[in-house]
């Protein structure tokens, strides 16, 4: 039977503005697959009921790595929370990645938060040559340059130049797709950065590119139906859950209406 | 002290304990099962279905609120036929009692949903005629007492097992609703569906909901579910099903003394997977603590 984790919070720190790594200590070893998330309760007064979900940026045993954003109250407390406190989590959640076996050199997109998750992936694959195009609004946003630097060939960008490159990353993959070599692209991030990935996808249509969506959630588990995407089926589409049925979808099925 | 009695029977039908899970927070069962035996609860009311397969409103359909959230699905689900060939049989196999919660767009819909899922295998229709998120139906029938009695009248003809109305708070005396559907025959009424509400981003000037509007549940509407179970209790003898920001085994219990016979949980589903068997578990210890043997013997029992 599935269970929810009681994960303590082994540490809880800034690592750039607004932007939090926290470890948690989940006593068992989780299953993860890169990609997969956990549905952690908000602590406090129980005023806020809908859990936050959070992607696994780093799985290791019974250690999980998550970082994440303060935008609102839920990541506000998260961001109070301090060493010994414990937190609710349920997870590891959805599908993620799957990397196949024909895959040796690869592309990661990440734009914002949504980088965080791309770590798992890569360093859960170290078979694969992986290039990462990674970018933010600013440089005072960017976090883990180092940590991905061991993994995958680092290519960072920032809308106003304050670091890395100036422009979108999203630009940084069009060009090396261009000149060729990668059995696959995996990406995540908001949505304008999902929208120019799927037209650089599409002057590439024999290169499979997954993508891990955001929505809002309810269960998480798939049962409420709150969370639905627009996925193509065929010459239909239907209203999948990004919680059971992704949040990793192949772009080229994913739907992207305003 | 021994275990107490939580049978509890409505409209014939008995359940092993007073708790049902709500509709549309709970699929069909199979995602709970994974954390859980589902068949330790008393019933399970289905996701709303209709006669064709529905894909729903657009995204977002959440959002938060002070203790409560938004919802606005729009009743997305896969159709009757598919509910009857692939999700009947699977959940028949637990030992727990369904409730096929239908809801329609014009009122012969809704008879000919009844006819078909009281010929199947389920043990009671849940009359849906209260979702705040379509555009046609649903709590369109549910606010007049008027067009309660008539489609719960056509819907009666046609209903071979116990039918249960689902009340909707969106109206101007539920006293008048609930007693429409008794007249018309109901065997039960369940209440209440969720209340309509909105919330907005003000810095965008947007709604949250794609839909704009949606539908209120959590503790946030508990007292006015409180306030209507209590009210509709006394004006109708049929039994009444109290739901509405239940979230612990106390809170059930608040509304068995306010006159519900059984209790459904919704929202704290999504908050907590584990929601209903701690709830049960929970409402077995306070019938223990306080010396209660059966817990009918709570039903109606607030003293005025
Ligand atoms: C699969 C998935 C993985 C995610 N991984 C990460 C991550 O690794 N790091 C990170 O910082 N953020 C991640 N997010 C986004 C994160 O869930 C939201 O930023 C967070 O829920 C905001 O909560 P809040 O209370 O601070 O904000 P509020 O705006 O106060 O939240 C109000 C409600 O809206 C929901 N919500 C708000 N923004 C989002 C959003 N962008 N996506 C989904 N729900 C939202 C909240 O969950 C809550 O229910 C992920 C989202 C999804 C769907
Ligand atoms: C996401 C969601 C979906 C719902 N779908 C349905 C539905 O299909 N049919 C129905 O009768 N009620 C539906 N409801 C209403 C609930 O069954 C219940 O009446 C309401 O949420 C109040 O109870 P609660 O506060 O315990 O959630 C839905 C509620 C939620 C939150
Ligand atoms: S959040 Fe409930 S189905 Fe996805």
């Amino acid at each position: 039977m599935e269970k929810s984790i009681q994960a303590r919070v082994v540490s809880n720190r800034a690592i750039a503005r607004g932007i939090y790594e926290m470890e948690l200590e989940c006593g068992q070893a989780l299953d993860v697959t890169p990609g997969q998330f956990l549905h952690i309760a908000v602590p406090g007064d129980g005023s806020r009921i809908l859990r936050r979900p959070i992607s696994i940026c780093r799985a290791q045993g019974s250690g999980i790595t998550l970082l994440y954003q303060v935008v609102g109250e839920g990541t506000h407390r998260f961001s109070c929370a301090v060493s010994g406190d414990m937190l609710d989590c349920l997870g590891p959640l959805g599908n993620g990645f799957s990397v196949g076996a024909q895959v040796k050199r690869a592309a990661a997109l990440g734009g914002g938060i949504g980088t965080a998750p791309l770590y798992q992936l890569m360093a859960a694959n170290p078979q694969v040559e992986f290039d990462l195009f990674a970018g933010s609004r600013s440089g005072d946003l960017l976090y883990y340059m180092e940590e991905f630097a061991q993994v995958a060939h680092t290519h960072w960008y920032t809308d106003d130049g304050s670091a890395g490159e100036k422009g979108f990353a999203a630009q940084g993959l069009a060009q090396a797709l261009q000149a060729g070599g990668y059995d696959a692209v995996y990406a995540c991030g908001p949505m304008p950065m999902v929208r120019a990935l799927a037209q650089v996808m599409k002057a590439h249509p024999q290169t499979p590119c997954q993508v891990s969506l955001e929505e809002r959630m309810g269960c998480g588990v798939g049962a409420c139906l709150v969370c639905t995407c627009k996925i193509k089926q065929g010459d239909a589409w239907h209203h999948k859950r990004v919680c059971a049925d992704g949040p990793v979808f192949p772009i080229s099925e994913v739907m992207l209406d305003e | 002290m021994n275990k107490p009695d939580m049978k509890v029977v409505i409209a014939g039908v008995e359940f092993k304990n007073p708790v049902i899970a709500a509709s549309g927070t709970f699929g069909f069962g199979r995602e709970y099962d994974r954390f859980y035996d589902i068949s330790a609860l008393g019933g399970i009311s289905v996701k709303g279905l209709t006669s064709e397969p529905r894909e729903g409103n657009a995204s977002p359909r959440i959002a938060e609120t002070p203790s409560g959230m938004l919802n606005s699905v729009g009743l997305q689900n896969p159709g009757i036929d598919a509910f009857l060939a692939g999700e009947l049989p699977e959940l028949r196999k637990k030992n727990v009692v369904i409730l096929a919660n239908a809801a329609g767009r014009t009122i012969e819909e809704y008879a000919a949903m009844t006819a078909r899922l009281s010929a199947a295998d389920v043990d009671m229709v849940e009359l849906n005629i209260s979702c705040p998120n379509v555009k046609q139906g649903g709590v369109a029938f549910g606010s007049l007492p008027e067009s309660v009695f008539d489609v719960v009248s056509a819907a009666r003809k046609t209903c071979a097992k116990p039918l249960m109305v689902k009340l909707s708070p969106n109206t101007a005396d539920i006293t008048k609703t609930a007693q429409a559907a008794e007249r018309a025959g109901a065997d039960a009424v369940s209440l209440i569906n969720t209340l309509t509400g909105m919330a907005v981003d003000l810095e965008k000037r947007r709604p949250l909901l794609a839909n704009v509007t949606g539908g209120l549940s959590g503790p946030a509407v508990k007292p006015v579910a409180l306030r209507m179970v209590y009210q509709a209790a006394t004006a109708v003898k049929i039994p009444v099903v109290g739901m509405g920001g239940i979230m612990t085994a106390r809170d059930a219990l608040e509304f068995m003394v306010c006159g519900a016979r059984a209790v459904m949980v919704g929202t704290a589903n999504i908050a907590d997977p584990m929601a209903c068997p701690k709830i049960i578990a929970g409402m077995e210890n306070y019938c223990r603590e306080h010396a209660i043997s059966d817990i009918n013997t709570l039903v109606g029992t607030l003293q005025v």
